[in-house]
């Protein structure tokens, strides 16, 4: 059942809202929200969204409970390729509680997090942004991690960041949930305006997965493009691989691959002189779970996150 | 005066990207002022640069307290304000939610970072902002609530209002927030909107800001401006919000700086297809408009007036 959990007036003829699909099977009393869509230009949670409302449809008796999919939090931010609200300068997701009495994108997100709170788990996709490739991962805050890692665990990506705790990300959908009980998991896969289908298809597996040991899927899933156990990392153990130079980044490496220290993984050239201005090597042997993917860089853009292994 | 570039970096494409600051006297670190760190903020710049000018004439004819330096740095993003962009060209990044920054880390923290080396250790630190809620503002000075704020010497601006904002975490990035953390006392010096440059005001924020430095004692007596305001100081909390009841075609008939008594008429809001007053906005309260939209389509729930009663 299509549900619009936020509807405002825009000035001229057309509504902004936000809608769920309510899918409900079984006598299960448990509930989980598949939120998607808060930066317009993460496009990997549109997939999940249709494959998981598509598995519903073909079998709707292995579902016991309720599914929610929110495939849009930002909906005139995908549909105007825009990252943020178009017109407003926060980033969305750094304006979580809301206030009902603070501006439009403030209130907007009261209301949501009113919707989305006593869910028994949130899936909160994303998928990096146009600059960076990341691997199949579950990022966590390490105040929250002893109760939600077993939990990423069953969605059977392939790494678990459990990250330092910054007052910055108290602003965060996750965080502002998690601090009220209900827990949630953050996943990042595969790169800005693109999908990567076969990320999807396993993050769709990994969600099936957390689902049938929730108790909410009756059949288990297969697991076979899944690894069998996620790799958790450790605080302090992921180092950063910065740009040096400013130009364009070449790179015959992909991501999740194991890179030994001293490896190179690319280089910055300048097309204007043929010069190699800064070739890049891995800082630590370790997996690179996040690798550029927009070629042009300044000095200090992201290159590289590898997990020191 | 001494010119001189904070930081540069070069640019795969562009010309070098570079901060540059103008200093004023030797001695204590005593002033650092901040124009445009987004590139709408041209008056934020226009204002620096007039500071720029009349810094000049008052050290020409010796008017500086012997003893303190003061740095102006009237842009610290000229590559946005070229490309007519308010945030960071490439990537979309708000430098002014990136401090303290970060030698090693993302071209806007390294921004950031040198930046903030370049001003930490003065005694007073004053930026010239402007806020993610676009509009018109009367001038005042804002300080967030950490603790350190200095509501006293905020006064010291002589501009009509004082606003004391309680921070939420995203604040906790700001140059405002992270220079009182370092022990600098900052203010945030508002007026105006944002891509505008409204003479009248930033004439009023550089007398402010010239004001202040005669009251802290860092010009000698021939430099004395008007004598300001005694600021009205409130918790910004308290202003009277008043927000669209309905989207449509924003009409307003008062703007901020006007007094209003309570029912008076502020604006229509008009429906966009019929020419019908779908909303007539009137004060709830009397009180000067602290703030005002400037926009000519309102969205529901979107704040319209903020009056000030105190």
């Amino acid at each position: 059942m299509i549900q619009t959990i936020v509807s405002t007036d825009l000035p001229v003829d057309e509504k902004w809202q936000i809608r769920k699909n309510v899918l409900t099977g079984g006598t299960g009393k448990k509930r989980i929200c598949i939120v998607t869509g808060t930066h317009g230009d993460e496009l990997e949670g549109q997939y999940v969204c249709y494959r998981l409302n598509r598995m519903v449809a073909e079998h709707p008796e292995w579902l016991d409970g309720t599914l929610e999919i929110y495939p849009a939090l930002n909906p005139l931010g995908i549909d105007s390729i825009t990252r943020g609200i178009p017109g407003f300068d926060l980033d969305m997701n750094r304006i979580f509680p809301g206030a009902e009495e603070g501006t439009m994108a403030e209130s907007l997100v009261h209301r949501l997090m009113l919707d989305l709170q006593g869910a028994d788990m949130v899936i909160d996709i994303h998928s990096s942004n146009i600059f960076l490739r990341e691997i199949p991962q579950v990022r966590i805050n390490v105040n929250t991690a002893d109760r939600l890692v077993p939990y990423a665990q069953w969605l059977r990506m392939d790494f678990i960041w459990v990250h330092e705790a910054a007052t910055v990300l108290e602003s965060t959908l996750a965080h502002s949930l998690n601090s009220l009980g209900t827990p949630v998991l953050v996943v990042e896969m595969g790169v800005g305006m693109r999908i990567n289908h076969g990320y999807c298809e396993r993050l769709v597996d990994g969600i099936l997965h957390l689902m049938y040991q929730m108790g909410m899927w009756r059949e288990l899933p297969d697991l076979s493009r899944s690894p069998q156990e996620s790799i958790v990392s450790g605080i302090g153990g992921v180092e950063f691989v910065n740009a040096e130079a400013s130009g364009v980044f070449l790179t015959e490496n992909r991501n999740n691959e194991l890179v030994e220290q001293g490896e190179e993984i690319g280089c910055i050239v300048s097309p204007l002189t043929g010069e190699t201005l800064q070739r890049v090597t891995a800082p630590a042997r370790g997996l690179m779970f996040t690798l550029r993917a927009y070629p042009v860089v300044y000095e200090g853009s992201l290159l590289a996150r590898i997990y020191k292994m | 005066m001494k010119e001189e570039i904070i930081y540069s970096m070069s640019s795969p494409f562009r010309d070098d990207f570079r901060i540059r600051g103008f200093r004023f006297g030797e001695g204590e670190k005593t002033l650092a002022v901040v124009g445009s760190l987004r590139g709408d903020e041209v008056q934020q710049l226009h204002t620096c640069a007039q500071l720029v000018k009349t810094l000049q004439q008052i050290e020409k004819r010796k008017g500086l307290t012997d003893g303190v330096e003061i740095l102006v740095i009237p842009s610290a993003n000229p590559f946005s304000m070229n490309i007519g962009k308010r945030f960071w060209a490439m990537d979309g990044t708000d430098i002014n939610r990136m401090f303290p920054g970060y030698r090693l880390g993302e071209t806007t923290q390294r921004i950031a970072d040198a930046l903030f080396k370049a001003l930490q250790g003065y005694q007073y630190g004053v930026q010239m902002a402007s806020s993610y809620v676009a509009g018109c503002y009367m001038p005042h000075v804002k300080l967030l609530h950490t603790g350190y704020e200095d509501i006293q010497t905020a006064g010291l601006f002589g501009l009509p209002y004082v606003c004391v904002r309680q921070p939420l975490p995203f604040d906790t990035t700001l140059l405002n927030y992270n220079w009182q953390i370092w022990e600098t006392k900052a203010y945030s010096l508002y007026g105006g909107s944002n891509s505008t440059l409204d003479m009248q005001v930033s004439r009023e924020v550089q007398s402010a800001v010239v004001r202040f430095m005669e009251r802290v004692g860092l010009t000698v007596a021939d430099c004395r401006p008007s004598a300001g305001y005694r600021p009205v100081v409130f918790d910004e909390s308290e202003l009277v919000c008043i927000k669209a009841p309905v989207s449509g075609i924003f009409f307003a008939f008062r703007k901020a700086g006007d007094m209003v008594n309570e029912g008076d008429l502020l604006a229509h809001i008009i429906h966009p297809y019929k020419g019908t007053v779908e909303a007539v906005i009137t004060a709830p309260a009397g009180g000067r408009l602290f703030f005002s939209s400037d926009k000519f389509l309102a969205l529901q729930s979107a704040p319209l007036f903020k009056i000030c009663t105190a």
